[in-house]
């Protein structure tokens, strides 16, 4: 696990959702929370290298670009389940997977261009692990807003 | 394929989807490849947000590797006609990221999704009780990933 001191926290919990949008971001962050550019940039070259920032960039709206997603689970021989997981990992339009210890123990998010290609997935993913899929696609969002309270 | 979206506009998330550099000036291989200021990148990065394109523009967090590991997807078996209501009241509290209905299927009866994210198991059963106190609601589960196989987030 990660060490973090009390300014990798500011920063984190800062840079989630109020990442300055200006040609000198990193710059107005550290005048926002009172520490220099250049070291702004070196904890924050820090922090991707051990994995506590994967990236900052856009977090995209699939619905918004004219698109649709949805949630699948599937029931998977434990043994064959790095297999299965695999398969599903290849397609670009999956955007998180992960394994959980129960029945249904894959579960995976498809956002795609339309729903249409979640479908062909779904039947291109049958065809190569003979896996039954249940597609849980979206009726109604109530609520979208990752952001960890970083302690 | 993204009608909302000009060539320019669909450029820059491409461009910017997998991470900006931590260099001083992040927009300005950008700018200079498509031929445009840094500025009317930054300006249409902002117009894409307005228009939630973009939900945000900011980090994605390594929550596992900061010790955030206890990830539940809590689910609930709700009363079709209570799911307005609940579904209200879920995203209200604000340890749940995200709060989805869901259809029903052969074997999986619950129709509400939330996501909870802590440092400790014991941390989203609290939570999922007091959400279940507050809904009325009993029948629910907590399902908590234990591997990630993949996590990049929506790309284009």
């Amino acid at each position: 696990m990660i060490f973090l001191d009390d300014t990798d926290k500011k920063i984190l919990n800062t840079i989630q959702f109020g990442f300055p949008l200006e040609t000198e971001p990193y710059k107005k962050l550290g005048d926002e929370l009172g520490i220099s550019e250049n070291e702004i940039i070196e904890r924050l070259d820090r922090l991707h290298d051990e994995g506590a920032v994967r990236k900052i960039g856009p977090i995209i709206n699939r619905r918004g670009v004219g698109g649709t997603s949805t949630l699948v689970a599937a029931s998977v021989p434990e043994e064959k389940v790095d297999e299965v997981a695999e398969y599903i990992n290849e397609y670009h339009e999956v955007s998180h997977n992960y394994h959980r210890p129960e029945k249904f123990n894959i579960w995976f998010t498809i956002s795609a261009a339309n729903r249409e290609r979640i479908d062909t997935i779904l039947e291109e993913l049958h065809e190569k692990t003979g896996v039954e899929f249940v597609d849980l696609p979206t009726k109604k969002l109530f609520k979208i807003g990752v952001r960890f309270n970083i302690k | 394929m993204a009608e909302n979206l000009d060539d320019i506009d669909e450029k820059i998330i491409k461009m910017t989807q997998n991470g900006i550099p931590l260099k001083k000036s992040p927009f300005a291989d950008i700018a200079s490849k498509l031929g445009i200021s840094e500025q009317e990148v930054i300006d249409r990065l902002k117009k894409m947000q307005e228009k939630d394109i973009i939900r945000r523009f900011g980090a994605s967090i390594g929550h596992r590797d900061i010790g955030i590991v206890a990830n539940a997807m809590c689910v609930w078996n709700v009363p079709d006609e209570r799911t307005e209501e609940v579904g209200t009241i879920m995203a209200g509290f604000s340890e749940v990221t995200h709060c989805y209905e869901r259809p029903r299927a052969p074997g999986w009866d619950y129709n509400l999704f939330a996501m909870v994210h802590s440092y400790t198991k014991e941390d989203c059963e609290e939570v999922a009780a007091r959400i279940s106190e507050a809904t009325g609601i009993k029948d629910y589960k907590l399902l908590y990933s234990d591997r990630e196989f993949k996590k990049t987030g929506v790309r284009l």
